[in-house]
């Protein structure tokens, strides 16, 4: 469980993170979701410590992460998967040496097993027949795979993910959502996941933090999101007449 | 932000960049791949630039020199001696500032941008010890070693000049050479070399890795580390003159 208490991040005189304070949940797909801008992002690299925020404090189950020295934080992290909005892959590396480059740094195993490894987790994010093509060689989609591939060849306690399915066909969205969900609830990872995408917040949302204008604005999960009556909250993910009668029947389902 | 800001995040740079590594297998592996890049990726310009330096050196000295009283061997003495003390140290590490310098800083800034670098840092690893400490060892070890060749060969390229056109004698010339040689100046050069070594690789590294914005900043950083680096290299040129000499 990650658990944070009024985090406050300014840049400048920009006020982008204001008082917010949620847990993250284990063995669940949280999600913080928000429209751009919102300060997802900022949240997100808060949490994993590439920000600092100006206020607040970060739990890891029970240990301040605060308070931790950049030795213990580096030692965490060995725990830590992330995504990254760009996928951010080496581009001086091919695919598989990416997959393997964690297990290269921080394992002592043989080069045959942690090949088995790299191949064992590429073919869990669907992607086979890359392994030795270059991150300009692919497409978006299979670097957001190759990313993910690599944030979970380690097998993480926490796995951030910030937009996984931006930018993708509906289809391969759904495959990923499902992937990431599969992979929390097989491992008991903690799983943090910034969407803006409606499918993933109605597929996928075990724990849903709503951001606006860098302010908690509302948190529950994917079936409180049909009875809730926050409006803001009603227009982002409702947005259009479709989804506003889509809600209307679901909610007649349920009472 | 002030000159001093930017001095201050570079020696603290410098300073986190010793940290114990987390697979020394792979920071050396790393370490080699740089000296390839920086070390035998210059051989080539650093060749062509000592040889035609050591060339023009013996036709304008030749040209001052007419003076019939003086003797013929000094042309050689005094190709031997701006080649090893200036323009083999201090010309061939200016064009390396631009060569190598731009390649670490345009490479460090992009991976700043593109979240690379956060991504290393993600994984607990110390990103200042894994980028930058090989880029800088590897030019320490290989930035001299490129000194001495340029030295070779601008006095041969001297030696060949002065053959062909019959300035003097090539025998004349190898007498020349080996007249009122001084070892020290020798030692010298290669105080600049290290010295320059490390001011070519550390202030790019502190421009790329430090690098803020988006991708049209990695160009304008790495012109700027170029700059500044140049100039540092004069400056550190003319302290080692006036302590060492
Ligand atoms: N490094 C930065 N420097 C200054 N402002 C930033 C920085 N990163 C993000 N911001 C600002 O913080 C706000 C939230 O950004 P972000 O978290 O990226 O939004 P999103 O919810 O789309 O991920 C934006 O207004 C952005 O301009
Ligand atoms: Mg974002």
């Amino acid at each position: 469980m990650i658990e944070f208490k009024n985090i406050t991040k300014r840049f400048g005189d920009k006020l982008v993170l204001n008082d917010v304070s949620h847990a993250m949940q284990t063995g669940k797909t949280n999600l913080i979701i928000g429209t751009s801008g919102s300060g997802k992002t900022v949240l997100q690299k808060c949490l994993v410590g590439l920000f600092e925020p100006d206020q607040g404090e970060i739990i890891y189950d029970g240990v301040s992460f605060t308070e931790m020295e950049d030795e213990q934080r580096k030692l965490l992290r060995q725990q830590i998967g992330m995504l990254f909005q760009g996928s951010a892959l080496f581009d001086s590396m091919t695919v598989e040496d990416n997959v393997k480059f964690p297990l290269d740094m921080f394992t002592k195993d043989s080069e045959s097993k942690k090949l088995k490894r790299v191949n064992e987790v590429l073919e869990r994010v669907n992607l086979v027949a890359s392994n030795k093509k270059y991150p300009s060689e692919i497409s978006g989609g299979m670097k957001k795979r190759v990313g993910i591939a690599r944030a979970i060849v380690l097998n993480p306690k926490y796995l951030f993910c910030d937009e996984p399915n931006s930018g993708l066909d509906p289809q391969t969205s759904m495959v990923i959502d499902k992937l990431i969900y599969d992979i929390t609830k097989e491992f008991n990872t903690t799983t943090i996941i910034n969407t803006h995408d409606m499918n993933s917040v109605m597929e996928i949302g075990d724990n849903i933090l709503y951001m606006k204008n860098g302010k908690k604005e509302w948190t529950g999960n994917k079936k409180d999101i049909i009875f809730s009556e926050n409006k803001n909250l009603n227009d982002f993910i409702f947005a259009s007449e479709f989804l506003q009668g889509a809600k209307k029947l679901r909610m007649m389902e349920g009472k | 932000m002030t000159f001093f800001t930017h001095f201050g995040r570079y020696i603290l740079m410098l300073k986190w960049m010793f940290s114990k590594p987390e697979n020394p297998k792979l920071y050396w592996k790393e370490f080699m791949h740089q000296c390839s890049e920086i070390g035998i990726g210059s051989i080539g310009i650093v060749s062509i630039i000592s040889v035609f330096m050591g060339a023009v050196s013996a036709v304008q000295t030749a040209y001052q020199i007419v003076n019939p009283l003086v003797s013929k061997l000094i042309i050689a003495q005094i190709i031997r001696d701006t080649v090893i003390l200036e323009f083999a140290p201090t010309l061939i590490c200016i064009v390396l500032a631009g060569v190598v310098g731009s390649k670490i800083a345009s490479e460090l800034g992009n991976m700043r941008v593109s979240e690379q670098i956060d991504a290393l840092e993600i994984m607990g690893i110390n990103t200042r010890t894994y980028l930058i400490l090989p880029k800088i060892c590897a030019a320490i070890a290989t930035i001299p070693m490129l000194v001495i060749l340029s030295m070779v060969l601008g006095i041969l390229g001297g030696r060949i000049t002065v053959g062909l056109s019959g300035i003097i004698s090539t025998e004349t010339y190898d007498m020349g050479l080996r007249e009122l040689f001084v070892p020290y100046n020798v030692f010298f050069a290669m105080m600049k070399a290290y010295t320059f070594a490390f001011i070519i690789s550390s202030i790019p590294a502190y421009f790329g890795y430090h690098l803020k914005g988006g991708s049209l900043e990695i160009g304008r950083s790495s012109t700027r580390s170029v700059v500044v680096s140049c100039i540092v290299i004069l400056i550190a040129d003319y302290v080692l003159a006036a302590l060492l000499l």
